[in-house]
């Protein structure tokens, strides 16, 4: 990738037509559903289990602090709602990017990748098949979709390993830790997070294989690729979750 | 039928490098040709141009009254669908076994029945060899097979335009004999209008109507098979023999003086040999029991009589 400022523009600017492009393309019909069913069974398949073992520590280092912290400063009945809170807002809509881009992303873009160098891509064009129709749609649905789910794992698993922590380790109460848990969070806080996941998935989806097609100079170049869009992708997605997130606080009304 | 495609000042070039400027040629419907050139001369680059996955800076590709720079994405799509393309290395799909590779235009293109569809795909198959192989994925076979299977799945739609980016690269003797044999039998079967780019010079004597010879960024010559395999230009001279002497060096063009001094050389010692202007090579027929058509009767009664006038002058 040459560092000129043009050169980053212009591949900026592809980029976002290929993200236009997957948009316009996506209510063409026939709808590729094999493909998006493997692609979803495929992405679900390399994330699910990090994901999970990600959420569990993630979770026990939040309600580590948050439990040192309500102690501190003695409010110890609200460490439930401070928890789930934290889970629920940054930590499961973070930690789905994080696999969503390094796990999921990292796969498409090889995958197409490898396609590219081989000629399949050109192949594929040569015999009348857009590859974002064919390719590119199903697998930005399916890693959607797959956020989506994450999300709801990663809160789960994650709550479960804050009150595993507070509970047992911390010697918390149980019942203080239960009765709090919706004094802060709401309902739109579950909401908004699965908001964030699908476009997060969306993004890591459409880079991945906007640098996947774009691959050129033999399997080194898919390498350079594979790296490209896990870095270009976190950035975006890191960004995305900020605006995101002072948006809901704008929209929607807190409780308290 | 095949179309005619016609080429109209195409000028392509990545960066500030110029891969070749200012290319005009008009490929005969239903006729073979041939593109040849020095490794590196963008052969490919030419290829894929004319489909459509390259944008030239200039110049048009006008294929049956459309020209395809100036196509919209969706309607290069349509036309598309008049090519058949055989890539360097077969391009199939690396997830699919053979059949499903060979079916897959069809699947996609089509809606015929899948008894229908391994009709066609199994004709196709025995076509070039590949009956037994069905159940293979593309890692699994050889570089030879894996070409020939590319070259089933670019028949299977009845392409009008069949196009061959190296179809001999990294094949034996033998087999290139067979794949030769088999180019001509196509072409007079299906009456397509067949590009071939290639460096083999075997090839390129025995099989087209046409030839052209892309050099230093441009189109030397394009013609007929003849008038190149006669020509007296030396870069056409030089490719044609496969020799050292002329303008074309190891890495780039050489510089004029060595050129001419090497040249008249060889100029001493060729007009004791006359190479280049002796027996011109026998083009290559359909097999015995393909059906010729009228345009290969008449090419097979000219190579009669040719070699009849030559037997007569031993």
């Amino acid at each position: 990738m040459s560092l000129s400022p043009t050169g980053a523009l212009r591949h900026s600017g592809s980029l976002f037509a290929m993200a236009l492009d997957v948009i316009r393309t996506l209510p063409r019909r026939p709808f590729q559903a094999r493909e998006f069913i493997q692609q979803a069974w495929f992405i679900a398949s390399v994330t699910i289990l990090p994901t999970a073992l990600v959420s569990i520590p993630f979770g026990a280092v939040i309600a580590l602090q948050i439990g040192s912290l309500t102690r501190q400063l003695g409010a110890q009945s609200f460490s439930g709602a401070a928890s789930v809170l934290a889970v629920l807002r940054e930590a499961s809509p973070i930690v789905t990017a994080l696999l969503i881009a390094g796990a999921g992303g990292t796969a498409i873009c090889a995958d197409l990748g490898a396609r590219k160098i081989r000629e399949e891509i050109d192949a594929m064009q040569v015999l009348g098949i857009d590859p974002i129709h064919r390719l590119v749609v199903p697998r930005v649905l399916a890693s959607m979709l797959v956020a989506v789910l994450l999300n709801g794992l990663v809160s789960v698993v994650g709550v479960a390993g804050g009150y595993f922590f507070n509970v047992i380790l911390q010697n918390g109460t149980p019942g203080a830790y239960l009765a709090s848990f919706t004094t802060l969070a709401q309902l739109s806080d579950l909401w908004a997070a699965e908001v964030k996941a699908l476009v997060f998935g969306a993004i890591a989806a459409i880079v991945a294989s906007y640098k996947g097609l774009t691959a050129k100079g033999g399997p080194k170049g898919v390498g350079d690729a594979v790296n490209q869009s896990v870095v270009i992708t976190f950035m975006l997605l890191f960004v995305t979750n900020f605006v995101m997130t002072a948006v809901y606080f704008q929209v929607v009304p807190q409780r308290g | 039928m095949g179309v005619e495609i016609c080429v109209e000042g195409l000028t392509k070039s990545f960066g500030p490098q110029v891969i070749w400027q200012d290319v005009s040629l008009t490929l005969p419907a239903g006729e073979v040709s041939v593109m040849l050139g020095p490794s590196g001369t963008g052969k490919s680059v030419f290829l894929k141009t004319l489909v459509g996955l390259l944008k030239p800076d200039r110049g048009s590709v006008t294929i049956a009254g459309r020209d395809i720079t100036k196509l919209r994405e969706r309607d290069l799509y349509e036309v598309r669908k008049l090519f058949g393309v055989l890539f360097q290395d077969g391009a199939l799909f690396g997830s699919m076994n053979l059949y499903d590779n060979i079916a897959f235009p069809l699947r996609e293109h089509t809606r015929r029945s899948e008894s229908e569809i391994r009709r066609i795909v199994l004709e196709k198959m025995d076509m070039v060899g590949l009956i037994g192989a069905e159940g293979k994925l593309p890692g699994e076979i050889s570089g030879g097979m894996r070409k020939r299977a590319g070259l089933a799945r670019a028949l299977v739609l009845d392409p009008e335009i069949i196009l061959f980016d190296e179809p001999d690269s990294g094949l034996d003797p033998v087999r290139v004999a067979y794949l030769n044999q088999l180019i001509v039998d196509l072409n007079a079967q299906i009456d397509a209008t067949f590009l071939i780019v290639t460096h083999d010079i075997a090839s390129a004597r025995q099989v087209p109507d046409n030839i052209g010879l892309l050099f230093r960024r441009e189109l030397v010559m394009f013609g007929p098979r003849e008038q190149l395999l006669t020509s007296d230009e030396p870069v056409v001279r030089q490719f044609l023999n496969g020799r050292m002497q002329g303008p074309i060096g190891m890495a780039e063009e050489k510089d004029a003086a060595q050129v001419e001094q090497e040249l008249a050389q060889l100029g001493d010692r060729a007009t004791a040999q006359t190479p280049g202007s002796g027996p011109l090579t026998p083009r290559l027929l359909p097999g015995p029991g393909i059906t010729r058509p009228p345009r290969w009767e008449a090419i097979a009664r000219r190579e009669a009589a040719l070699h009849r006038s030559e037997v007569a002058d031993v």
